[in-house]
């Protein structure tokens, strides 16, 4: 698909987010802009998986580590087929089985149930290592957020796909600079990433987390370094085509008011103008 | 077919669960075992040897190696994550509960030297908290059985059951209480002994004790009935309900904190259904000092004539 094609898909995914967010009076509507772009990137490009079929052995996995986006993660099942795009307006209401982190029991094309931070890349690595005793050659994508990174779990999880020289995993760190209480300088600084990850023995790349073209290109299994899993480090903004929102700290799990929400649905129908 | 106490010789069940998971493993090349550098603890060395690939070494990182459990699980993989019970639950409590338990990951939990098997080691070696914590989450069997018999029929259900379970494993010796034959059935007790004047329900390095315990009251004149109850979570209801109507008493034993465990698991079923005089035996809420496993379950009540006394203290309550 072209990037241009992904862009139209993504202000869709946006449109759609925002506007469950506003009706649910309720969201991780900051990062979850900040992630959209990459999950395009992933469903409607890079993976092969299978609607019809979720469980299909030969799929490739995702996991959005971040799990607190799984909004943002819904209404991309939702446009690739896996759950009914009627559905999303059930986001967070009783009994939907769309609450605020995705569950892999109930949801079709969730691969496991993801909340706490720092889980996803250490499933991630199991993924990948199944893969390989398989002789598979499906690969695994994990998310995870750039605060997330504080978790030490994560490191572990480095330390073993290294190990492992598990080349069939890639970890995208949506690195939007804010956590939910400040910016990641002003509590915890891990940035910059790629050395740390490099002398974890990762191979690592750099790129605009909302170009598209940069973001397929990284994403693609040619760009991969045999024995060595790649981390990919996505500059993103929180808050991402939403002038108001972007960068902004406060919009972490902030609602829009009525005026607000209008204010940011016409700039993101400009964008796809 | 041996049966009670005929080969009183004490086996470590460690052995047993090891071969049983290589046999299990020639048959099936989907099981996998994962550690944490416990190779030799979790006495995976020969599974090593002959499945170099298949034994997944994440290094002193617990949380991570549940997590890579459930990722095999999710590759098709039938993963036994085998760690000191202590770390395993312990370390990674929250990876057990979202990764394993709520995401339903096919998943079987090892807890190795569980109980107080690390007696001098002290307190941070013991997991004696571990039936409360595993049995607080849904989805979870958790099963600890009480020699290599049903340590062979529990791994043998483990690796044929669909979803996560909690295997707690000693390396305390134990001697062989139930038929080599064994199946092991999730929720379903054993009686060891029949008796109608009291109930003993034990399980684990308990098992043994309780059943000499029944021969002590037995010398006194009174007949214990003594359960073997592996099943934690789903706990058997029906047993303990015609434990308390036809008994009318019932004492636990379990390697673990009274807070929480089997004796807490039987309580909830005896109150909400059939109320009779209890006496739970365990560790009563202390971090233990230091003395073997088998010593300290003597110094908490728990010896043969500790668990007779409290039986018979127990039968003056009785309605």
């Amino acid at each position: 698909m072209s990037p241009e094609e992904l862009r139209v898909i993504a202000n869709r995914i946006r449109r759609r987010d925002l506007k469950a967010v506003f009706e649910a009076g309720a969201g991780h509507v900051g990062g979850e802009m900040s992630v959209i772009d990459l999950l395009t990137a992933l469903y409607f490009n890079t993976m092969e998986v299978y609607p019809d079929d979720p469980s299909n052995p030969q799929r490739d996995r995702f996991v959005l580590s971040k799990g607190h986006t799984a909004l943002a993660l819904y209404v991309v099942l939702s446009e690739k087929g896996f759950i009914p795009k009627e559905e999303i307006a059930t986001f967070l209401k009783p009994h939907s089985r769309l609450n605020g982190h995705p569950n892999r029991v109930k949801v079709p094309g969730v691969e496991t149930n993801t909340g706490p931070l720092g889980h996803g890349l250490p499933i991630g690595v199991g993924m990948a290592q199944a893969a390989k005793l398989n002789g598979d050659s499906w690969r695994t994508y994990v998310i995870t957020g750039d605060g997330e990174m504080q978790e030490g779990s994560n490191w572990e999880a480095i330390m073993a796909a290294a190990q492992f020289n598990l080349d069939n995993l890639t970890l995208i760190i949506d690195h939007n600079r804010l956590q939910q209480g400040a910016s990641l300088r002003d509590t915890n600084d891990l940035a910059p990433f790629a050395p740390k990850l490099r002398s974890f023995g990762w191979a690592t790349e750099e790129i605009d987390g909302h170009d598209m073209s940069q973001i397929c290109q990284a994403l693609s299994p040619d760009a991969t370094t045999a024995g060595k899993p790649k981390c990919i480090i996505a500059h993103t903004n929180k808050g991402q085509g939403i002038s108001f929102m972007q960068d902004n700290v406060a919009w972490h799990h902030k609602v829009p008011d009525e005026q607000r929400y209008k204010q940011a649905m016409a700039e993101l129908e400009r964008a796809v103008q | 077919m041996k049966t009670l106490f005929e080969d009183t010789a004490l086996h470590d069940c460690r052995d047993t669960f090891t071969a049983v998971l290589e046999e299990l493993s020639s048959a099936n090349e989907n099981i996998v075992a994962v550690c944490n550098d416990s190779v030799g603890s979790s006495k995976l060395g020969k599974f090593r040897e002959r499945y170099p690939a298949r034994l997944i070494n994440v290094g002193i990182a617990e949380q991570n190696m549940v997590g890579v459990g459930a990722g095999l699980a999710n590759g098709g993989k039938i993963p036994f994550v085998c760690a000191a019970s202590p770390f395993l639950t312990g370390r990674s409590l929250e990876q057990i509960k979202a990764d394993v338990a709520y995401s339903e990951a096919n998943v079987k939990l090892v807890g190795i030297s569980s109980g107080m098997a690390y007696g001098e080691l002290g307190p941070t070696h013991h997991s004696i908290e571990d039936f409360a914590w595993i049995r607080a989450l849904p989805n979870v069997p958790v099963i600890a059985p009480a020699d290599r018999n049903e340590t062979a029929a529990a791994v043998r259900w483990a690796a044929a059951h669909q979803g996560p379970c909690f295997l707690r494993l000693s390396r305390v010796g134990v001697p062989d209480l139930l038929p080599d034959d064994h199946v092991f059935e999730l929720g379903k007790a054993n009686t060891l002994k029949a008796g109608g004047d009291v109930t003993i329900i034990a399980n684990g390095v308990l098992s043994h004790r309780a059943l000499m315990a029944a021969s002590v009251l037995e010398q006194q004149g009174i007949s214990a009935r003594v359960l073997n109850m592996a099943s934690v979570r789903p706990i058997d209801a029906d047993a303990i309900i015609r434990a308390a109507k036809e008994t009318g008493a019932i004492v636990s034993c379990e390697e673990h904190t009274i807070f929480g465990g089997l004796g807490s698991a039987i309580a909830e079923v005896v109150v909400d259904t059939f109320p009779v005089p209890m006496k739970r035996l365990g560790v009563p809420g202390v971090f233990a000092h230091t003395a073997s496993a088998n010593t300290l379950l003597d110094e908490f009540g728990m010896s043969p004539e500790g668990i007779a006394e409290s039986a018979t203290l127990l039968m003056k309550r009785k309605g």
